[in-house]
């Protein structure tokens, strides 16, 4: 607790430093509201219950796709190692669209599915399932020849060598894949929601600032860095015990 | 049936009917081997290999490295697809891995996700057994090869001889016929290696089994088997196969002049054969 108290005093550093910028006229309040009006903004939110229902439809919507991306990427990744017909087929699309900017896809999304929940879970499934899909396959890639072995002459068949020993020895890079997908839906959830939505944290952001609530729209803006960072932090949690036998 | 009949003849120690004796356990007949490395030329790794192991022995392959004892030790394990001749076990043609013949990797190959127990009990499960006695089975296999305590370490916790013993564990504790075991001590160090190798027979005396021993260290060779396939370089061929059975409960074995020759005449084999093996890695 203590260690973490150092660790993250920079923040606090920060915080102070935004609010003695402001409060002294170093900085404009037009740029930058101060960082107490934010918290006052904040709880204002909260206490309307706005903060929470949007957040809650932008985490339902993170959360399915989220989901579905690491479901449908881990599949993908996983028979394109094991069987080279499928990396023959999807190989190149991977590589293709790998390096697109997935923002790009929003409209289209929108054009497929609308304004609603569909098009912002297609759009992070799209968008989130490539990093998965290349973690899962050069971590199934790797997986040594003789575990397989092993596990055959031990009984089990070769579909069940994929669950028992290939899929396993993808975690690693597998596990990082998701990291990485994790980040980059809260990019797109947000920029969806920025663009199209009737509700969401995104949503809210874009409607406040609309409407120069500028202590609020921070006070979102903040709240969707806090998430994502919390997010990220348990997610390593995690990991590190799934990972717990590497040492 | 026959299965469970000729493991209570086994537990109780008596012999099996004399036609099980007779008859090769193992037939290998005329079998080639060719690799085919991703980029670059195929290379024949056997040729016309034949070997006939019997029931319960104990036998070495020993050979210069890239003489293709391991590749046939894949073959006959089902690992490879046999491309020319034929392979039989027990007068069925190899044609996939299973648990009659299980196997001991260089590297160990420990399922490194699974802890001590959960390697050991991985092919119990997979044979079905119902969870009491695949549990007794684990612990009963762990303490043989004295891992009591471990059970709960991860491999990456464990030294290399602790890796292999687990390795052993596991493979033994689903009653394979055949024991496959590919430069088993190899990434061993010297001393762990001789520990092994007397824990080994030690092993091998309470539960006997057919064991095909691959091994580029002649001593180990004759220490450990009964017969000693001694292997050219590549291609592989089968050059001869010694005699080199011994008193193994003798501690002083290994100094005996009788052994000491014995090592001696299987050097002079093998060392024509490293010496073409080492020309050719620099051709």
């Amino acid at each position: 607790m203590k260690q973490a108290l150092i660790r993250y005093s920079p923040l606090i550093i920060l915080a102070a430093a935004w609010e003695i910028a402001v409060r002294t006229g170093f900085v404009s309040a037009l740029a930058l509201p101060p960082l107490s009006d934010v918290v006052l903004a904040w709880i204002d939110l909260a206490h309307s219950g706005e903060l929470a229902s949007n957040a809650l439809a932008s985490l339902w919507r993170g959360g399915v796709g989220l989901f579905l991306a690491i479901v449908v990427g881990t599949a993908f990744g996983v028979l394109m190692a094991w069987w080279r017909p499928v990396n023959a087929l999807l190989g190149p699309l991977v590589e293709a669209f790998y390096p697109m900017p997935k923002s790009a896809l929003i409209p289209i999304t929108v054009l497929w599915l609308g304004f609603g929940d569909g098009s912002k879970i297609l759009l992070i499934l799209l968008g989130c399932m490539l990093p998965v899909t290349m973690g899962a396959f050069n971590g199934a890639r790797g997986s040594e020849q003789v575990l397989v072995w092993s596990a055959r002459c031990m009984g089990a068949s070769r579909i069940r060598t994929l669950w028992d020993v290939v899929v396993p020895s993808a975690l690693p890079e597998l596990l990082n894949g998701i990291r990485t997908a994790l980040a980059l839906s809260f990019i797109l959830l947000v920029s969806a929601e920025l663009i199209v939505a009737r509700e969401g944290l995104g949503y809210l952001i874009g409607f406040l600032g609309a409407n120069a609530s500028y202590d609020a729209m921070f006070a979102v803006v903040l709240t969707v860095a806090f998430l994502g960072f919390a997010a990220d932090r348990i997610y390593q949690f995690i990991a590190d015990r799934v990972l717990a036998w590497r040492e | 049936m026959t299965g469970s009949v000729a493991k209570l003849v086994s537990a109780n120690g008596w012999e099996r009917p004399s036609s099980m004796i007779d008859a090769p356990q193992i037939v290998v007949e005329g079998v080639g081997h060719t690799y085919r490395p991703p980029s670059g030329r195929p290379v024949l790794a056997l040729d016309n290999v034949s070997l006939e192991v019997r029931n319960r022995e104990f036998i070495a392959l020993l050979g210069p490295s890239g003489c293709g004892k391991s590749t046939l030790l894949y073959l006959i394990g089902g690992f490879l697809p046999i491309e020319s001749g034929r392979i039989a076990v027990e007068e069925k043609p190899v044609v996939k891995p299973g648990p009659d013949r299980g196997i001991v990797f260089q590297h160990f190959a420990l399922f490194p996700w699974k802890t001590v127990r959960a390697n050991v009990l991985y092919g119990l499960e997979r044979a079905g057994l119902p969870r009491k006695e695949r549990e007794e089975r684990a612990d009963e296999y762990i303490s043989m090869v004295g891992l009591k305590g471990f059970e709960d370490s991860y491999p990456s916790q464990l030294s290399g001889g602790m890796k292999q013993r687990t390795a052993i564990a596991r493979t033994l504790a689903i009653d394979p016929k055949i024991l496959l075991m590919d430069e088993p001590f190899g990434a061993l160090d010297a001393q762990t290696r001789s520990l092994m190798q007397v824990e080994l027979i030690r092993i091998w005396e309470r539960t006997p089994k057919t064991v095909i021993f691959v091994t580029h260290d002649v001593q180990e060779a004759v220490l450990l088997a009964d017969r000693v396939a001694v292997m050219s370089a590549r291609p592989g061929q089968i050059k001869t196969i010694v005699d080199t059975r011994f008193d193994r409960s003798d501690t002083r074995m290994v100094k005996s002049k009788a052994f000491i020759e014995k090592v001696d005449e299987l050097w002079d084999l093998v060392r024509i054969e490293a010496i073409k093996a080492q020309e050719q890695k620099t051709t």
